[in-house]
């Protein structure tokens, strides 16, 4: 039995929680122990129950009262046991978010078992055992869970959203656990409303131009820049160039960044650190120019030009005008 | 009213170049990339020196091999005060083991008269990456955790952390003491001043080894995800590779005419 901590926003069920209920149920399947519930917090909204129903889930504890009007880790906690105890889970699974991964900490340590994190596959079931990401994805590890119950968080895209073969119930159950004060302490107390997102235009551009330590300084942007224009596209950078001051930090790509999802990324003078790739491998195209033919970056590309971008960029940049000319 | 801050960080290998595992696939072998802390502990030792930095001792605390003595001399050097070491294979412990340890080093300080009213953690560390040591290490002390914050202050005995949360930023206000745990990107971490390195060699670390024995970490191995296989096609080398460029920009049909 599969407990699957699910987040929801505006929207509906968030994407990742729709993978993570994927690989529940994927792992529900292969333990024959059958059935998926989901606990929600908050508001449900008829959306995100429907959705709920479509990816299989039998029942949603819906936990809710005056404890969980403003976020707190421990609270919300309590309220993902009291709906494992209700529904008799071995298993407990949320989405490796901010929250999903704070949340199943407590919950771990409340109970007293492991906890696995960013979880990407699962290999046997009894005794249960993971493969995870660690060292921000450059490796894998294969962990033991014990089940008294096993806690673990899905990796964002390690599984693609598929809703069930047949629909469950999604009967809702309320719940409104009893919350101690000290669950209390470590609340939100305010939320400012989000800073302007400046890394829109590069999450949603077709084409990201892309810059790295290759660039050379703060002021070896000029061709790249241009580039950017010709192409109507965003211009997205590497974490050496935003550390070194050279570009805003809302120009990052990669894990501590933004994630990019182009038609074509063109980076630049970009060695294509796996921290890099994470926010850059669903590009659909991607063609690097770098003097290194052996940089991950171009072994890694679809396409790729060996040499010095401060040369091989003016002349993209002269072939586009003479092409696009009159 | 000057706070004592503890902040815990980890000897890791650096993984910004290749990663390199050991014969026995236990561990990522750090001996050609070398040794670092994640970013996440680099930005908590900067807020635990700006916590301090009109009086209170900021106490750096790791457990690792010996080697791990770089790590607390580094966060000496940038402002903190006091180190403690807990000499220890860290391969060995998994994050309960590594909180429990800490929280014992927590009540002796204590029962020695050196209350830490306000620990603060890396979020994950940056070879395992267990997310959960910091709110481990809370529930062993029976105090409150602020998880996944840039910003942290002091005043007046209430610690105020604020953080990125899905509708915005978040601002938590919680008494002391308390366990905080910090992401990179709220503070700038200072460089090492040749002063700072002078004063860090004269600090005194407290050497201590495991209280208990570990229950480990739950590891089978560890693997290196498998290389794609690379089907680059190279365009052309230098600036003549570029009308050759501009035909795959046309044939992608992302050049607007
Ligand atoms: C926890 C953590 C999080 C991180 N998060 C991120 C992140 O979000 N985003 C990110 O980008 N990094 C991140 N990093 C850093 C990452 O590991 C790399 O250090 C970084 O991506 C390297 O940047 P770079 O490719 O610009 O520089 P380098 O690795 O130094 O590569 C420069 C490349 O440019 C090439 N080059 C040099 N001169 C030229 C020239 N004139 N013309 C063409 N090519 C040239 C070189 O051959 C080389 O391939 C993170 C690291 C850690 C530990
Ligand atoms: N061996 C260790 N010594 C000191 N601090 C540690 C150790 N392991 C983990 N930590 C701290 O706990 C945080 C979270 O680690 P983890 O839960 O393992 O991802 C790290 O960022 C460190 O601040």
């Amino acid at each position: 039995m599969i407990l699957v901590l699910v987040e929801t926003d505006g929207s509906g069920v968030i994407e990742v929680s729709r993978e993570t209920l994927t690989f529940a149920r994927s792992l529900a399947e292969a333990d024959g122990a059958g059935d998926l519930d989901a606990v929600t917090v908050g508001d449900l909204t008829d959306t995100a129950r429907d959705q709920l129903a479509a990816y299989g889930v039998r029942t949603v504890y819906r936990v809710a009262g005056e404890a969980f009007t403003a976020f707190a880790g421990a609270a919300w906690a309590a309220g993902v046991q009291e709906a494992r105890r209700r529904a008799g889970s071995t298993l407990v699974v949320a989405a490796g978010t901010p929250r999903g991964g704070e949340v199943l900490a407590h919950v771990a340590a409340r109970e007293g078992v492991s906890m696995a994190a960013n979880v990407l596959s699962f290999s046997e079931v009894t005794p249960l055992v993971v493969t995870r990401q660690v060292v921000g994805g450059a490796a894998l590890e294969e962990m033991r869970l014990e089940r008294q119950p096993a806690v673990l968080t899905v990796a964002g895209h390690a599984v693609e959203p598929r809703p069930a073969p047949a629909a469950g119930a999604a009967d809702v159950v309320d719940c409104t656990p009893e919350v101690s004060e000290a669950d209390l302490v470590a609340r939100v107390v305010s939320t400012d409303a989000p800073e302007p997102d400046l890394s829109g235009g590069l999450r949603s551009a077709r084409v990201v131009v892309g810059a790295g330590r290759g660039a050379g300084g703060a002021d070896g942007f000029g061709d790249l820049l241009e580039l950017t224009e010709l192409l109507g596209g965003a211009l997205g950078v590497s974490r050496v160039v935003t550390s070194l001051g050279w570009r805003p930090h809302h120009e990052q790509v990669g894990q501590t960044g933004s994630r990019i999802a182009p038609d074509l990324y063109i980076p630049c003078g970009i060695s294509g650190a796996i921290q890099h790739w994470a926010g850059c491998s669903s590009a659909k195209n991607i063609l690097a120019i770098n003097t290194d033919a052996d940089a991950p970056m171009v072994t890694k590309a679809t396409y790729a030009v060996i040499g010095d971008l401060h040369e091989v960029v003016p002349a993209i940049n002269a072939e586009i005008r003479r092409r696009t000319a009159g | 009213m000057s706070t004592n801050v503890l902040v815990c960080v980890k000897r890791v290998p650096d993984s910004t170049s290749e990663v390199v595992l050991t014969d026995d696939g236990q561990s990522v072998d750090g001996r050609y990339a070398g040794f670092t802390m994640s970013a996440h502990e680099e930005c908590a030792v900067e807020l635990a020196a700006q916590v301090t930095a009109d009086g209170g001792e900021a106490t750096v605390l790791t457990l690792g091999d010996a080697d791990a003595v770089e790590q607390l001399r580094t966060s000496l050097a940038v402002g903190c005060t006091a180190a403690t070491h807990l000499l220890a294979d860290p391969q060995r412990f998994g994050p309960a083991d590594v909180a429990r340890e800490i929280a014992g080093v927590v009540r002796d300080h204590e029962a020695a008269g050196r209350p830490h009213d306000l620990i603060l953690l890396g979020n994950d560390a940056a070879d395992s990456g267990d997310f959960q040591v910091g709110i481990r290490l809370a529930y062993e002390l029976g105090r409150p955790v602020v998880n996944g914050v840039t910003h942290v202050s002091v005043a007046d005995g209430i610690v105020t952390a604020r953080g990125a949360g899905p509708e915005g930023h978040e601002t938590y206000r919680v008494p002391l003491p308390a366990v905080v745990t910090v992401l990179e990107g709220g503070v700038e971490p200072r460089y090492p001043s040749v002063q700072g390195r002078m004063k860090a060699k004269k600090v005194q670390i407290e050497q201590r080894t495991p209280a208990t024995d570990p229950v480990g970490p739950n590891r089978v191995r560890l693997l290196l995800p498998p290389p794609a296989p690379s089907d680059v096609q190279i365009l052309g080398k230098g600036a003549d590779a570029a009308p050759a460029v501009v035909d795959v920009l046309e044939r992608l049909g992302v050049l607007s005419r």
